[in-house]
Parts: C-alpha cells; sequence; structure tokens
C-alpha cells in the first residue's frame, strides 16, 4: 500500500479539515468551553455535528450501523482534530470504546453503538491507575458475585470520566497484579451505584476523573469480550488509542508549525524578518523534518495495524514515541520563536504547548514507547 | 497484478540459475565490489559470470531501455527485481557513477549519439567514470567554481583543479563542471565529458582521517577537451553554458543516494544487535546506552518509513521537489549517529585499529568514514538552507 491517502482518504481530509476549522475551531470551542469552565470540557452539540459529518462511527462496522473504517481514517479526522485542539469525546468514545465494544456481543454492540453514532452518547475508557501509564499492571478487581461480578479499586485519569454514559474498565478477575493474564474488560454504565468520580481540570482544559469502584454491582453481560481473556482485547484498544493519539499529535505539531513559520515571516526585530536570520531557519528547517517524518511513519504504523501486521504493535510505538518527540519540539520551538507574545494566554500557540503535553502522556509517553520498542526488538 | 506475480516468478528462477553461490553474500570490503572500467579485474571465476550474464539480460541496468544497454523494466518490474536480488542477498554485479549518477543525467538532457555511446558503454562496465565538481574553493558553495575552460574552436582548453574526486586515480573519463563565461555565475557552466588520459591531467590521492583514500586531488594544466565525439555526440552534456541545469538533477540524485532513502543500512534498528554484540563479550548494555539505543532505533525505523513515503511520492510526482534535501540531511545525521553508538557498544574492542578481529579496524574506520556523510554532497547545513528557502519559504534564505 502506498504511503499517502487515496482518493477516499483524500475527501475524508478534506471535509474534516474544512469541519474542524470551521466548527470545531479554537475560539469556537476550546475558548469558549475553557472560559465558561464548562464540567465537561467540550460541548455536545458539537459531538451532535460529528454524528452529522458521519464522524462517530468510523471505526464502528456497517453491521452495526457504522462508517467500518480503519484506523487510518481515524487518524485522518484526528489530525485535523489535533491542528485545531478541538475538544470532543471523539479519541476516547469513537477510537477506544468503539474498539472495545466491536469485541462485544451482538447484545452489547446494540446496547451501546447506537447511541455512539448518533452523538448522544459519550464513553470513557479506564485503564490507568497511577500517574504514568501502566497497562501491565492492573490493581483493580472484579471478583465472582452471583450471576455477575463486583468490581473494586480505583482508576486515574479517565479522560472524560464523569461525562461518560459508559465507561469501560480494564480490571483483574485472576491472577496478581502483574500478571499478562486474568484481565476482563467491562462496560460499566454510568448509573451504577458505588462509583464515585473525583473531576479534575487538566492543563490543556481538558477533563478527567479520579474514579473509585467500591463493590459495584455489574452483571454478566456487562463483560466485553471473554473472562479473564481481556488483555488481548485491551492491546487492541491500546495500539487503536496509541495511534489515534499520535495522528492528533501530528496535527498539533503540524499547526504549531506552520504557526511559527508564519510567525517568522511576518515579525520584524534588528530591522529584519526574524526568519532572514539563518539560526532560525536552520531550526525551523528541522523541525519541518522531524513533522514530516512523524507523519509518515504515523500513516505507516496506521496502515499495518489496519491490515494486521505483526509489525504493527512495533510501529504504533514507534510513532507514538517519535510523535511525542516531534510535537514536544514543534511547541517548544514555537513558544520560543514567538517570543513574549507566545508566553501570553491571548496567543494560541501556548495552548498547543498545553495540549501536546497532555496528549503525550496519555497511553505512554516517548519515554514508555522507546522502551517498549526495546523490549519488541529483543533488548 | 498477475503479471507482476509471474514476473517475480521468473525472476526468482532466473536468479536461482544464474547467480552463483558466491555472489550471494552480503558485501564486506571494496574486493566484493566490482566496478567495471579498462583497468578492472575480477575478483574471481564467479564475480566474472555474475556480470557476464548481467550484462547479457540488461539487469546492471534493468530499468534503461533495452537500445542503451538496460532491461527496459517498468518500475514496478524493478523493485520485483530488487526485492528478489534482497532476498537472496545477491550482490550488484556492477557499481558505478555511470550508472548511479551520469547515466540519469545522460537519459534526461544526453543526445541520442551520446546516449546510444555512454549508456551502452556504462551498461556493459566497459568505461568507469568520476565526477568532477567540487573544488578547493568550493565545496558546497559548488557555484564559485574557477575551473576555466577556453574556447579554441573546434576543442576547450581546460585549466584548474577539482578535488574530493572519489576514485579519480581508477576512473578512465570524468564527467566534469567546467566554467566557460566568467560573467555569468550560473549560466556560464558548461558539464564536460573527457577521457582521463588526455595530457595534462593528473591525480593525486588524499588521505583521510579514516587511513583510507577513496577521494583525490585532480588537476588540469591546458586539456584539451573535444568539443564533439563523432555525429550527434557533443562533448558536453546540455548546452554550452547551461550544465548548471544538468549538474542540480544529478545532485538530486546523488543526495536521494547518500540518504539511503532508497533503504539499506541506514535505515534500520540497531539495538537489538548491539545487545548481542556485548552479551557475546559476556556484558549489559548500560542502561543509558540502552536507552539512546532505543531512541535511535524510535528515529531509524521512523526515518525508514519516510523513505518509503518518499518513494511512493516521487513515483507519482506528489511530494515537494526539494524534498531530497531534507531526506539527505536528517539520513547522514542519522548515519554518524548510528556509528557513534555502535563504537560504545563495541567498547574498547572497536577501536582496534589493525587486528583481525575487527577485519582491519573495521568498526572505527567506518565509524570515521561516516562524518563526511553531512559533509559530501552538500552539507548539512546547506541542506537546511534549501529545505528553509524552497520549502518553507522563508525570507532572504
Amino acid at each position: 500500500m502506498p504511503l499517502y491517502y487515496d482518493e477516499d482518504q483524500t475527501m475524508l481530509a478534506d471535509t474534516a479539515a474544512q469541519f474542524m476549522a470551521e466548527e470545531g475551531a479554537i475560539n469556537k470551542q476550546l475558548r469558549h468551553w475553557r472560559d465558561r469552565d464548562c464540567p465537561d470540557g467540550f460541548g455536545h452539540a458539537l459531538w451532535k455535528q460529528f454524528a452529522e459529518m458521519g464522524f462517530t462511527g468510523i471505526l464502528v462496522g456497517e453491521e452495526d450501523g457504522g462508517m467500518g473504517m480503519g484506523n487510518v481514517e481515524a487518524g485522518i479526522v484526528l489530525e485535523q482534530i489535533g491542528r485545531n485542539l478541538t475538544p470532543s469525546p471523539f479519541l476516547t468514545s469513537s477510537v477506544l470504546a468503539a474498539t472495545a465494544l466491536k469485541e462485544g456481543s451482538a447484545d452489547m454492540r446494540s446496547r451501546y453503538m447506537p447511541g455512539l453514532i448518533s452523538g448522544d452518547c459519550v464513553f470513557a475508557v479506564a485503564i490507568d491507575e497511577g500517574a504514568k501509564h501502566r497497562p501491565e499492571r492492573i490493581k483493580t478487581k472484579a471478583e465472582k458475585s452471583g450471576n455477575g461480578f463486583k468490581l473494586s479499586g480505583q482508576k486515574s485519569f479517565v479522560i472524560q470520566g464523569a461525562s461518560a454514559d459508559m465507561i469501560v474498565v480494564a480490571a483483574r478477575t485472576s491472577g496478581s497484579d502483574a500478571d499478562e493474564d486474568g484481565i476482563t474488560l467491562f462496560a460499566v454504565p454510568k448509573d451504577a451505584a458505588g462509583m464515585e468520580h473525583d473531576s479534575v481540570r487538566l492543563v490543556d482544559s481538558s477533563m478527567a476523573t479520579h474514579t473509585k469502584f467500591d463493590g459495584v454491582e455489574l452483571d454478566g453481560d456487562a463483560v466485553i469480550g471473554e473472562v479473564d481473556g481481556g488483555r488481548e482485547i485491551l492491546n487492541k484498544v491500546l495500539n487503536a488509542g496509541r495511534i489515534g493519539s499520535a495522528a492528533e499529535g501530528c496535527g498539533v505539531a503540524g499547526a504549531a508549525m506552520d504557526m511559527t513559520v508564519d510567525y517568522l515571516k511576518q515579525r520584524k526585530q534588528f530591522g529584519k524578518l526574524i526568519g532572514e536570520f539563518q539560526a532560525l531557519q536552520h531550526r525551523a528547517a528541522h523541525l519541518y523534518s522531524e513533522v514530516e517524518i512523524a507523519r509518515a511513519v504515523t500513516i505507516k504504523a496506521g496502515q499495518l495495524l489496519d491490515g494486521g501486521s505483526e509489525k504493527a504493535d512495533l510501529m504504533v510505538s514507534v510513532a507514538k514515541a517519535k510523535v511525542g518527540q516531534t510535537a514536544g519540539l514543534a511547541v517548544r520551538e514555537g513558544v520560543q520563536m514567538h517570543g513574549g507574545i507566545g508566553m501570553t494566554d491571548e496567543y494560541d500557540i501556548g495552548l498547543y504547548m498545553k495540549r501536546d503535553k497532555a496528549l503525550n502522556e496519555f497511553l505512554g509517553d516517548a519515554y514508555y514507547h522507546a522502551d517498549r520498542v526495546a523490549r519488541l526488538s529483543g533488548y | 497484478m498477475a503479471d507482476l506475480d509471474i514476473f517475480r516468478e521468473e525472476t526468482r528462477s532466473w536468479l536461482e540459475a544464474n547467480c552463483p553461490e558466491e555472489m550471494r553474500q552480503p558485501v564486506r570490503d571494496e574486493e566484493d565490489v566490482y566496478w567495471g572500467g579498462r583497468k578492472a579485474t575480477f575478483k574471481n571465476d564467479a564475480q566474472k559470470a555474475w556480470f557476464d550474464i548481467c550484462v547479457e539480460k540488461g539487469y546492471t541496468v534493468p530499468a534503461w531501455p533495452k537500445e542503451y544497454g538496460g532491461a527496459g523494466l517498468s518500475a514496478a518490474e524493478a523493485k520485483v527485481l530488487r526485492q528478489e536480488m534482497a532476498r537472496i542477498n545477491a550482490r550488484p554485479p556492477l557499481s558505478s557513477f555511470g550508472i548511479w549518477m551520469l547515466g540519469p543525467a545522460l537519459l534526461q538532457f544526453g543526445t541520442e549519439g551520446q546516449k546510444q555511446r555512454f549508456l551502452n558503454e556504462i551498461a556493459r562496465g566497459e568505461i568507469r567514470w568520476c565526477q568532477g565538481y567540487s573544488e578547493p574553493g568550493s565545496g558546497s558553495d559548488l557555484v564559485s567554481m574557477q575551473t576555466f575552460g577556453e574556447d579554441k574552436g573546434d576543442h576547450w582548453e581546460v585549466s584548474g583543479q577539482k578535488i574530493w574526486t572519489s576514485y579519480a586515480d581508477q576512473a578512465d573519463w570524468i564527467f566534469c563542471l567546467v566554467r566557460t563565461d566568467k560573467a555569468n555565475k550560473y549560466q556560464g557552466i558548461t558539464f564536460m565529458l573527457f577521457d582521463m588520459e588526455n595530457e595534462g591531467v593528473s591525480t593525486k590521492p588524499i588521505l583521510l582521517i579514516s587511513g583510507n583514500s577513496p577521494f583525490c586531488e585532480t588537476f588540469f594544466d591546458n586539456v584539451k577537451v573535444p568539443k564533439s565525439y563523432g555525429e550527434d555526440c557533443p562533448g558536453q552534456v546540455g548546452e554550452v553554458n547551461r550544465g548548471w541545469d544538468v549538474a542540480k538533477y544529478l545532485l538530486g540524485h546523488e543526495r536521494e543516494m547518500i540518504s539511503g532513502a532508497g533503504g539499506g543500512g541506514l535505515t534500520s534498528a540497531i539495538g537489538a544487535a548491539m545487545q548481542r554484540h556485548v552479551a557475546k563479550d559476556g556484558g549489559d548494555l548500560d542502561p543509558v546506552l540502552r536507552s539512546e539505543l532505543a531512541m535511535f532505533d524510535v528515529d531509524a525505523l521512523a526515518y525508514a518509513a519516510m523513505g518509503e513515503k518518499f518513494l511512493d511520492e516521487m513515483k507519482t510526482g506528489r511530494g515537494h521537489p526539494a524534498q531530497p534535501n531534507m531526506m539527505k540531511y536528517v539520513g547522514t545525521e542519522l548515519n554518524k549517529r548510528r556509528h557513534e553508538l555502535m563504537m560504545s557498544a563495541g567498547g574498547s574492542r572497536s577501536l582496534e585499529w589493525d587486528s583481525e578481529e575487527t577485519s582491519g579496524g573495521k568498526p572505527s574506520r567506518n565509524w570515521l568514514r561516516t562524518k563526511a556523510n553531512s559533509i559530501e554532497g552538500g552539507t548539512s547545513e546547506v541542506m537546511l538552507n534549501v529545505v528553509s528557502k524552497r520549502i518553507l519559504d522563508l525570507p532572504g534564505a
């Protein structure tokens, strides 16, 4: 498969770019909701518009009313989300949760997919239990109880946890904390008794929760896939989420770079456009190279994932690590080259820096994924 | 699609029948490479047999048209051939600047007469070419060159000096940039072809820090360069004074080649191999070195994806024409980093300059050689200048 978008993908990219630039723009969405201290951190009306555009069900199979597309297509939408810093439940609901639900029974899919596709529902995913991403260790327990389970423990940094109608929770049904096996995924409805959310606003104005599960009673049909067989599904969810956040990171990096290069062509100091100074030209050209490479490997990893390649795990981590480094460079260079104005809240470049930080941390930062590349390569 | 599958099958059995076992080994040193030319000798019978059969088939230059010594393969077929050769580690039958550089320039700018003569000679490995670009005062600032050719009616009289002329002492002919109009910076350069045995041409090897000497200084002292080598076969490529267009086109090829955009060593991960290397000596990777290797592998594998994208886009005319500069910049910086890490992982062993264990100091000589990567074919700084100006459109760059 060639490493560029085909005709349909190019059309999707154009549509998403136009929609996000108009409806998902920074002033209209991110600043709007942030300045009102919105407890969701995003607008539900926009989420309905996502549905009208056909974005919400992009990864949902056609038999369930979705678009039946792949991670490359989800990445195309996410790149535009990244470019415009559009706050939405797309990554958590349409990528992470949808990937989990695809492994669920027909009953489960018919319970949740229609709400996702129509934009009436928002889903979250609860994996991490501490400040750093460590999906290898899962402590939260689900014990057999009658026909169902009793869920106990706590999850950290559940993005949009308080807004969600359902949370996909990775819990241990057997074995000890660091065991690979013995994990089960559950679809936990919003109104389940014994669930307590402690909401926090993050640096990028997005909302997350620290969620406690105190003997939450779940029916047997809350299980996604097989009991004790959740690790494989969890890996699929993580791969989709990681390549998705890499794609969004490419958007963040690309927009930060474009803003900065634009600024270099306008700002005058010492009687010259600052873009005439070779010191800045070389840094800008280096940044361009890194952004191009990050985009290439993100598309490559997405294609491998969609094609079911055995190299997908490795390349997804390569992409997440590369984008983590590159987007970080793009926003740091952006703020520095903007000078004083880059430090003001009024100017957008700082918002990109904040989003990059949150996105980089999400599902493993560049260090986590470089380490994973080493482990997967056998060292 | 089916046609390509058939071609793959045919290629596979042809290689099976015709590529000698000795030629199915990775290239280890200079002796394993056949460069052709009047002074060339074969290392052994297998090398000669492999070369001869490839010439006959047109596989020294598979994508060139048949009438010029190629096999006339489509881009897709040529890719299949490359893949199948790589699969069995088949060595290239012929390496030459004629194939990589002059050939593409002639295909683009040459007259029919020039193509007939020179391309066929290149394909059959009869003439070994070298490239006369850089001069002592003009490296990356190539256009400031001083070597001058005076118009003497039926010939040019060329005087001056070139430097960093790779393998000039072993080459038969040179393709050479010569100033023919001093008043015009860009439009006063002619791309000339001439025999290194002409009177007034002399060469002197330059010993490098790696202890090897692929490069030469080349001197021209009133060299007579004919304006014509026969009917429809002028002594220059392109028009007189318009050699810069040819040179620029060719530099793009050179940068792609040095950047390793087509795959190869520059784009592969090394961490696992370094781990095995260290373990052989009974050791462990230091945790900090391990993390540097991991970061390198991330960058190398990402660059490999970029290389693939770059080639895919080139085939369809997508992508920015100045992208080879970006690829060259990143690829060569990456290769330097690779060898720094390999030296570190090798420890004191990799310092050995003449031991059998290191095949005569391979690790350190290779490491030293890579330092030229970001200088030759245009420095990294010049590559960044080109990206700033032509891609980012920055002012006054």
